[in-house]
């Protein structure tokens, strides 16, 4: 275990590997909640939050509690329970002891209760056979490139709806071509990181 | 084989029942004491979250009439019969406003104004008007790009022949595009008035007339008609003073140019 081998993870969970752009998970929030950059931010910064949190818990219940008992098919439920109950414990927590953070983060919590991005880290991390720390710094990754997509595609976004789109693109077709676009980018980054630091 | 699913089945509902009872414990625990008034003041309110009162919407605005921080009158939509209800609630007295609907003071269809430069860039009257103010003859009239229409929450303006109009019925004064027009030609007038300057022109007479068909000249007849004192003509343009107008409509009879409009807003009628 070396700092490197962390280092590689983070970044080919953000760029290589993003969720949004290369495996179309939580496609839902990221069409949904980017047509303002301030709130694609509260929503990146929350799902960064959550798929944290999501990873520490849903870990060791994999490890100490399935695994032994030779249940790793029941995975999915499992953590779609455990992380259902968690995100609403923590919305339950916040809004007692800090109703600053619950302010800002409160519209999007609920959310992402069962987002497919979260629930998506949650089992990848599991399936790529990281340990705790691995899966905690994978997490992290993927959710600063959840953020970087919403970030990226809210500006473009912003772009689009002043310019002049055809009346048959308007609306969704034109954002899901975008979403297209911004995703071939990203494709570019394939291979490029396991030479990062080589 | 059964064992196995006996188990799944037993793991999984220990799982849930212990997140359940978590969750119960913490709802208890953490509880956090919801200002009754709060919820009163918010079940009130119509919800439509347009921003009129000048809060985030109808939540926040909830929070401060009951924390005292504002007054229990200023949800527009909702009008006198919301403000009754929350006098109710507060034990307060509220006074009420009458019924506002915003009016376009306005009246230079592209009939009546001249194309004075022809205007191809980004389809917004906030950035027309930047340009030479605007793409028409009269610099202070509707540009009819229609910002007021996308800002508009409930639908009641429409665009036709460059001019902008509001439909009365539908509008619920939230006042949005009074801010939002850079040529300030909306205003807010009561429900009920009887007659609306439908120009915003304030150059001198002949000047105004060359730039619009539809200029209000200041000729000052319906100031001298005015048995009320209610209408000047300030800066080349008929003003009316609404606490002082007795709605006669002599004013708009005597008009020459048709600027003073008889409306019913209740009726949907703008003249």
């Amino acid at each position: 275990m070396d700092v490197k081998a962390l280092i590689i993870i983070l970044m080919s969970s953000v760029l290589v590997d993003n969720y949004v752009l290369n495996r179309f998970l939580g496609i839902c929030p990221f069409l949904g909640v980017s047509k303002k950059v301030n709130q694609s931010v509260g929503m990146g910064i929350s799902v960064i939050f959550v798929m944290l949190v999501a990873t520490a818990v849903t870990w060791p219940v994999q490890t100490y509690i399935l695994d032994k008992l030779g249940l790793g098919y029941t995975q999915t439920i499992v953590f779609i329970l455990v992380i259902a109950s968690l995100v609403q414990f923590i919305e339950i927590f916040l809004k007692k002891y800090i109703p600053s953070l619950h302010q800002s983060l409160g519209v999007y919590l609920p959310l992402i209760t069962t987002n497919c991005a979260v629930l998506g880290v949650t089992i990848n991390n599991i399936t790529d056979g990281y340990n705790f720390l691995e899966s905690m710094v994978s997490s992290l990754g993927c959710g600063l490139g959840f953020l970087l997509a919403m970030v990226l595609f809210s500006g473009m976004r912003s772009r689009i709806e002043e310019s002049d789109i055809p009346e048959s693109f308007k609306g969704l077709p034109v954002t899901l071509v975008a979403a297209s676009f911004i995703s071939m980018a990203f494709f570019g980054f394939a291979g490029i990181v396991e030479n990062l630091l080589a | 084989m059964i064992t196995g699913i006996l188990t799944a089945l037993l793991v999984v509902t220990v799982i849930g029942v212990v997140a359940g009872i978590l969750l119960a414990l913490a709802s208890h625990f953490f509880k956090v004491e919801e200002n009754e008034t709060v919820k009163a003041v918010r079940e009130c309110l119509p919800g439509a979250n347009c921003g009129a009162c000048g809060f985030a919407g109808c939540d926040a605005y909830a929070q401060a009439v009951a924390e005292g921080q504002a007054e229990a009158n200023l949800c527009i939509p909702g009008g006198p019969d919301v403000a009754g209800q929350l006098s109710a609630v507060l034990g307060v007295e509220v006074s009420v406003e009458a019924p506002k609907v915003a009016y376009v003071n306005c009246s230079g269809d592209c009939s009546a104004v001249a194309q004075k430069t022809i205007y191809e860039g980004l389809q917004s009257c906030k950035a027309a008007a930047m340009v030479y103010g605007g793409p028409f003859s009269c610099k202070f009239g509707c540009i009819g790009l229609g910002d007021c229409v996308a800002e508009c929450p409930v639908g009641a303006i429409s665009v036709k022949d460059t001019l902008a109009r509001i439909d009365p019925k539908t509008c619920i004064a939230c006042g949005k595009c009074v801010k939002t027009c850079p040529k300030g030609v909306i205003s807010l007038v009561g429900e009920d008035v009887v007659v609306a300057v439908a120009c915003s022109n304030k150059e001198k007479g002949a000047v105004a007339r060359k730039n619009c068909m539809n200029a209000c000249i200041g000729c000052k007849k319906c100031e001298k008609t005015c048995q009320h004192d209610a209408i000047k003509v300030i800066d080349n343009l008929a003003v009316i003073d609404y606490a002082k107008c007795e709605d006669c409509g002599e004013c708009a009879k005597v008009c020459p140019t048709g600027r003073l409009k008889i409306v019913d807003m209740k009726n949907g009628v703008i003249g």
